[in-house]
């Protein structure tokens, strides 16, 4: 159920440069999360009056927080980032559709793949992969060594590996030159991806085909609840041009062959 | 006590508030999250003729107090929208009033769609949408000529089964002579603003941020252009006015009554607010009192003896 919360910064920390780790305790937790959904964050001033869309990194139900992680990209971050303890903030969520899994064999193997700031639902999602008994390889691209986040966290979950653009940290390359060089000779009953629309389009075109590989798709957004159509993408089967999947309700994750990114 | 009812043509409101077209899609989201019924009406999203997918992304960009979009009127087509849209939301919510926005490209066009539309179960109402700016042909082509805003109203009001009100553009020298020669064509009413034309250019690529190059400004930054524009065409004009552009609150509401509305449309606060609506709407009574005004008709009336012409 999609609410209006006002939850409580309990904790902020930078996790790499321009990158932070926001805590909001509060009721969100009180409903169920899926791995993959996301919030619409009010920027607490009023001069901004988009929400800014993060999708959830963390949920704990026992501590009744959430996690978010963001870049600062510009003044709306900017704000959320000098934010500290026992601020409150306006919180729309739980939006969108999260990450299918209810298909998974026990103990499957599942190939997780984070570009950036895509990574935070995928944490998530992993932790909870993991907590059922799965097998997760992990494959992290960032654009320096500056920007690496997360790498530790996620290495609990699987096997993880790291590739930067510049080479500063981990192998230097691509992520699709990352999964040929580490995981070529697997074969994975699930694929999850999120990050930059370059890194989904290289994994679409890698697991072209694939029965259970999904992406989560970024958009620029306005209500995060499927009444503006700002975040709107084509299907790959429509025939008409006029058909489409809202990033916001439809998805956020899609199948890589459900809508042209 | 107050009372927060407002009476016009083909629309017995409840009270003054109705989301705006476009910041509400059909109903089917508001509809999960509240009880649609508590509006005063709702102005669901513009018909085409045909199916549109509408402009390329990215169709928004944030602005200081405000936003720009250029959705380009995506919707299901007018088909989809009598057959499924409307009956969907009219079933749901009985009490609900239904204006419909019509747009198109062609006179033709919009005189289908309004027969069409305007035969559909719960619609009280057609908002005439000649003043969209997000599309190539058509919408604000009209919008900006006395002459083609005359001759397109005067054939939808003749085929319409209910009332249309038609939607005016800011974007225009003077907005009264576009109003006094749209009243010639005896609509019930007008509504206005739709949004002012805009820009922002990212600083990186140099590239304008909307794929449409352009878009609608909106939101509280536009509140004193909308009050502006409103007063102006109630100084020449008696029809009834639904007022919007960036109101975000019941003061905002009772403001945009003074300036001439008779009953105020809530848009880009939706995107803000999914909650926005029933929010002024609880908070009116209130307000009203703080002013000493005892219903939304009495200082509709008070303003028709104190207008400044």
């Amino acid at each position: 159920m999609i609410k209006d919360y006002t939850l409580t910064v309990t904790n902020q920390i930078q996790v790499a440069d321009t990158i932070y780790e926001l805590t909001l305790a509060g009721d969100i937790t009180k409903d169920p999360i899926a791995a993959g959904q996301f919030v619409n964050v009010k920027i607490p001033n009023p001069a901004y009056i988009l929400r800014r869309p993060f999708g959830i990194a963390e949920v704990n139900v026992d501590q009744g927080y959430i996690k978010l992680i963001y870049r600062v990209v510009g003044d709306g971050t900017q704000i959320l980032a000098q934010l500290t303890k026992g601020a409150t903030l306006n919180v729309l969520g739980p939006l969108g559709h999260g990450f299918p899994s209810e298909f998974l064999n026990q103990a499957a193997d599942v190939l997780i793949i984070g570009g950036g700031t895509g990574l935070p639902p995928l944490y998530e999602l992993s932790r909870r992969l993991s907590a059922q008994g799965h097998h997760l390889d992990i494959a992290l691209g960032f654009p320096n060594k500056q920007r690496v986040f997360y790498e530790t966290k996620m290495a609990q979950f699987g096997h993880t590996v790291v590739s930067t653009d510049d080479g500063s940290y981990g192998l230097q390359g691509t992520i699709i030159d990352l999964i040929d060089q580490n995981f070529a000779d697997k074969s994975y009953q699930a694929i999850y991806a999120c990050g930059p629309r370059g890194l989904e389009l290289a994994v679409s075109d890698h697991f072209s085909g694939h029965p259970h590989a999904y992406i989560s798709a970024e958009a620029r957004m306005a209500c995060g609840i499927g009444i503006c159509n700002a975040c709107v993408l084509h299907t790959t089967a429509d025939t008409s041009g006029a058909t489409n999947k809202k990033v916001c309700t439809d998805g956020p994750v899609f199948h890589i062959n459900e809508v042209v990114l | 006590m107050t009372t927060l009812s407002v009476a016009l043509p083909g629309l017995a409101l409840k009270n003054p508030i109705m989301p705006a077209s476009g910041c509400c899609g059909f109903g089917e989201e508001l509809g999960n999250l509240y009880n649609l019924n508590q509006l005063g009406a709702i102005m669901i999203k513009a018909a085409t003729s045909k199916p549109r997918f509408g402009n390329p992304t990215p169709r928004v960009a944030e602005t200081p107090q405000g936003m720009l979009n250029a959705i380009g009127l995506q919707n299901p087509g007018v088909a989809t929208i009598v057959a499924e849209k409307i009956p969907k939301l009219h079933a749901k919510f009985k009490d609900l009033p239904i204006i419909a926005n019509v747009a198109g490209s062609a006179q033709a066009d919009y005189v289908a769609v309004c027969e069409q539309i305007s035969h559909a179960p719960g619609v009280s109402a057609i908002e005439l949408n000649i003043s969209c700016p997000n599309v190539a042909h058509g919408g604000m082509e009209f919008g900006v000529d006395p002459t083609a805003a005359f001759e397109l109203t005067k054939a939808c009001v003749n085929v319409s089964a209910v009332p249309i009100y038609v939607k005016l553009s800011p974007n225009v020298t003077d907005i009264r002579e576009i109003a006094k020669a749209v009243a010639m064509a005896q609509p019930a009413g007008f509504t206005l603003i739709n949004t002012l034309v805009g820009m922002r250019f990212d600083l990186a690529t140099r590239q304008a941020i909307l794929a449409n190059q352009t878009g609608g400004l909106s939101g509280p930054a536009v509140l004193p252009v909308a009050l502006r524009l409103i007063h102006q065409v109630r100084s020449v004009c008696d029809l009834p006015i639904i007022g919007m552009g960036g109101v975000t609150c019941a003061e905002d509401v009772l403001e945009m009554i003074i300036a001439g509305a008779d009953a105020v449309a809530i848009g880009t606060a939706n995107l803000t607010d999914p909650f926005a609506c029933p929010e002024i709407i609880a908070a009116l009574p209130a307000v009203m009192a703080k002013y000493h005004i005892s219903s939304i008709e009495s200082l509709i009336h008070e303003r028709k003896g104190k207008l400044v012409k």
